[in-house]
């Protein structure tokens, strides 16, 4: 009952997590590999930026608009267009609506 | 032929209608538009019972016996009614968009695009 | 006790539409006694109409049989009375996939109910809210049911005016007006249209039940502008691209609870488009015409859906992109499963399981997300996202639950959402290879749109004052969350006792028509 045929193959989730489980238990035995002999909340824990000065973290937090900024900058001219699609009039959405009629009437044959 | 005009004649509302709501900018001619295509396609329910030199269903000792079809006539009236509420329904939208945004154009309500 | 239960059966179709209609017209007298008293009984309606269906839903998936009711005579099975070759009275029927979607719509409905206890709590004019809720409920419900097709219009009816009154529910700001002025115009034109098709098919074969038509149709002119016709309407109301432009505007200025009312009604939609398409046209062959068409024009809502997500900047209208393109999906499983329905290879089969499995994840996760929406709305009063930050401090519950909801839309093992997308991708896969590379790159793309939300406002420095949100929309979110899990870990109970009927039910057309006319 828990695995699910597909046509083609098939997927049992609890296999997934047994996986991951021993995937996540060998990466804690590597983690035990390391050294222990470091002092914690001293110096040696904190990032090193070339000896500059850590900036507080609300004037370096990224905000939600500059996120995937080059995805959205090589996509530049199919967002364009799509922006001028979704234009926000009512009367458009009914055009669009009409067009896909007609789209189809074609295709149907009736046209 | 003179049979046929009904059928154009709901053909042709129903165009209209359309073409109001694509083609118009100010929100009351987009309700009236609306109407428009229900006018029409209630015509076209009613016009689907008739029956050649026929009397309406509603006699108890009948001329004849030869009737127009009941059963559109009440889909066009329950049509009418639910036309009436969604024809409400928009009108008191649309008495509140022109209290927000002090203008009746299709064109200027567009804060929320993309 | 087995008296309760079986009058409960026979007058079971009956019954989910009676109990929240009655709810509905009760609730204004009731909430003059007392707030808590409305939200109780209104809460208590929604569970009886719950038991009732799940009752129903465990006799139609054990047996495989389909429920009739036939309003007026009398008795309730008696389809055709004596004599008649005709069924003649209003008829429900409810089949697999009719009863599925049932416990979609009501369980939705349910969960929105216990979420307004305390989300709306400070709001005013609640007694008209939770009328309309109730009404809403009830359209749904008789959209899934019924087998007339005028009935079914009116139905339609009552559900996009009960939607679009919910939807411009917070008068105050200008924005919700417009979004329910666009839906409302949008839902009236496409029901007229849906109307003009019902008309145009009653003239030729004076007939208005759904299995009369079906078994009574031959490919005509006027069946070929009626098919049309149906198509692009029901299209646009279950927001297929490029009609689907009303859909982030009405779910995003909604508050959470309707949009999550509005997502069962979108998918309800979508059952009625799948209804026409594989039952009333079921035996004919042109049919597969419109799978194509259906195909391409998933294809497009899937990956516009999904760029159009990364572009936004408020909480609620990235989510409602992304259920564009979960409709996508499920518009994919269906239109391969169509196009191919006459050919019987087993992938078409698989394929529309994938599709109707994926109706039911994609309404517990998208639901699951905009709840999450919802109370993030509630602690801060913030939706733009450039504003939250590091809501994952104070509110640790919410957070763990948009971890899940997330990794469920995006597809990520083990969620439900991986399960339906994976019988989707191998379905597809066969009939070109092109959709299923489409379709996992948009869910890569999904996982983008996520953990964007993710990190803007629940990781980074606190930037915005917030606390956890009230017991009640924890319990909503909770039992939401539960059944992702559930779904996600059982997949094959889920396929084997649910999926699988409504698949089989919508396929095999002359179970549907035989019962309604008695073999004939």
């Amino acid at each position: 009952m828990f695995t699910l045929e597909t046509g083609s193959g098939f997927w049992n989730p609890i296999i997934w997590i047994g996986v991951i489980f021993i995937a996540l238990l060998i990466a804690y035995v590597i983690r035990g590999f390391g050294r222990r002999d470091y002092k914690r909340d001293t110096e040696q824990t904190k990032p090193f930026l070339s000896g500059n000065v850590e900036p507080d973290k609300e004037l370096v937090h990224l905000r939600a608009k500059n996120l995937y900024w080059g995805f959205k900058e090589t996509l530049k001219g199919y967002y364009e267009i799509l922006r001028k699609i979704h234009n926000g009039m009512v009367s458009d959405y009914v055009l669009w609506f009409v067009i896909i009629m007609c789209i189809l009437f074609i295709v149907m044959g009736v046209l | 032929m003179i049979y046929n005009i009904p059928f154009i004649a709901v053909v042709l509302l129903i165009l209209v209608g359309l073409a109001t709501v694509i083609f118009k900018k100010n929100l009351i001619k987009i309700v009236i538009g609306i109407t428009i295509i229900e006018s029409g396609v209630n015509l076209f329910l009613i016009t689907l019972g008739y029956r050649e030199n026929s009397v309406a269903p509603i006699y108890t000792f009948a001329p004849s016996t030869k009737m127009v079809l009941p059963v559109p006539q009440a889909l066009a009236l329950t049509s009418i009614v639910i036309g009436v509420a969604v024809m409400a329904l928009m009108l008191s939208i649309g008495v509140r968009i022109y209290r927000s945004y002090k203008t009746l154009d299709v064109r200027k309500m567009r804060r929320l695009r993309e | 006790m087995v008296d309760i239960i079986d009058v409960l059966l026979t007058h079971g179709p009956a019954l989910i539409i009676a109990v929240p209609l009655f709810g509905a017209f009760l609730t204004p007298l009731i909430s003059r006694l007392n707030d808590k008293a409305r939200n109780i009984f209104v809460i208590a309606v929604m569970g009886l109409t719950e038991f009732i269906v799940l009752l129903l839903a465990y006799d139609i998936f054990t047996t495989n049989g389909v429920h009739t009711y036939t309003f007026g005579s009398k008795q309730p099975l008696l389809t055709l009375p004596s004599g008649y070759l005709v069924p003649v009275r209003i008829i429900f029927e409810i089949d697999g996939l009719s009863i599925f979607m049932g416990i979609i719509a009501v369980t939705l409905a349910l969960v929105a109910s216990i979420y307004s206890w305390s989300f709306m709590r400070k709001e005013d004019g609640l007694d008209k809210y939770y009328t309309l809720l109730l009404l809403l409920t009830t359209g749904m419900l008789g959209m899934v049911s019924t087998g007339d097709m005028f009935n079914f219009f009116v139905f339609l009816e009552i559900t996009s005016i009960a939607s679009a009154a919910l939807v411009a529910f917070r008068v105050n700001k200008g924005e919700s007006q417009e979004a329910a002025f666009k839906y409302i115009v949008l839902s009236s034109i496409g029901a007229l249209f849906v109307l003009f098709a019902v008309a145009i098919l009653y003239g030729q074969y004076d007939a208005l039940n759904i299995a009369t038509l079906a078994n009574r149709i031959r490919y005509t002119f006027l069946d070929k502008v009626a098919l049309v016709l149906l198509v692009a309407s029901l299209g646009m109301k279950a927001g297929i691209v490029p009609m689907h432009m009303w859909l982030p505007d009405a779910y995003g200025e909604a508050p959470a609870s309707v949009t999550i009312a509005i997502v069962a009604a979108t998918q309800a939609s979508l059952y009625a488009l799948i209804r026409m398409c594989f039952t009333l046209y079921g035996g004919i062959t042109s049919v597969a015409t419109i799978g194509w068409i259906l195909i391409i024009l998933a294809m497009a809502s899937i990956f516009i859906g999904v760029t159009m997500a990364l572009l936004q900047s408020d909480f609620k209208r990235m989510i409602a992109y992304a259920a564009v393109a979960e409709i996508g999906y499920m518009v994919l499983g269906i239109g391969v499963g169509l196009a191919l329905l006459f050919s019987r290879t087993p992938y078409s089969v698989k394929a529309i399981q994938g599709g109707i499995f994926h109706i039911i994840n994609d309404a517990l996760d998208v639901g699951l997300l905009f709840l999450v929406a919802g109370a993030v709305f509630y602690a801060t009063k913030e939706r733009l996202l450039d504003r939250l930050g590091g809501l994952a401090r104070n509110m640790r519950y919410s957070t763990i639950f948009f971890i899940i909801g997330a990794l469920a839309v995006a597809g990520m093992p083990p969620m439900n959402g991986f399960a339906s997308k994976l019988l989707i991708y191998e379905s597809t896969y066969q009939v070109s290879p092109i959709l299923a590379v489409v379709a996992i790159l948009a869910s890569i793309l999904l996982l983008a749109v996520m953990v964007k939300i993710f990190h803007s406002a629940f990781m980074g420095p606190p930037l915005v004052k917030a606390a956890d949100v009230p017991k009640t929309m924890l319990i909503a979110m909770a039992i939401l969350a539960a059944l992702i899990i559930f779904f996600g870990l059982f997949p094959n109970i889920v396929v084997e006792n649910m999926v699988k009927p409504a698949a089989d039910a919508l396929i095999n057309q002359a179970t549907y028509i035989s019962q309604v006319l008695g073999g004939v």
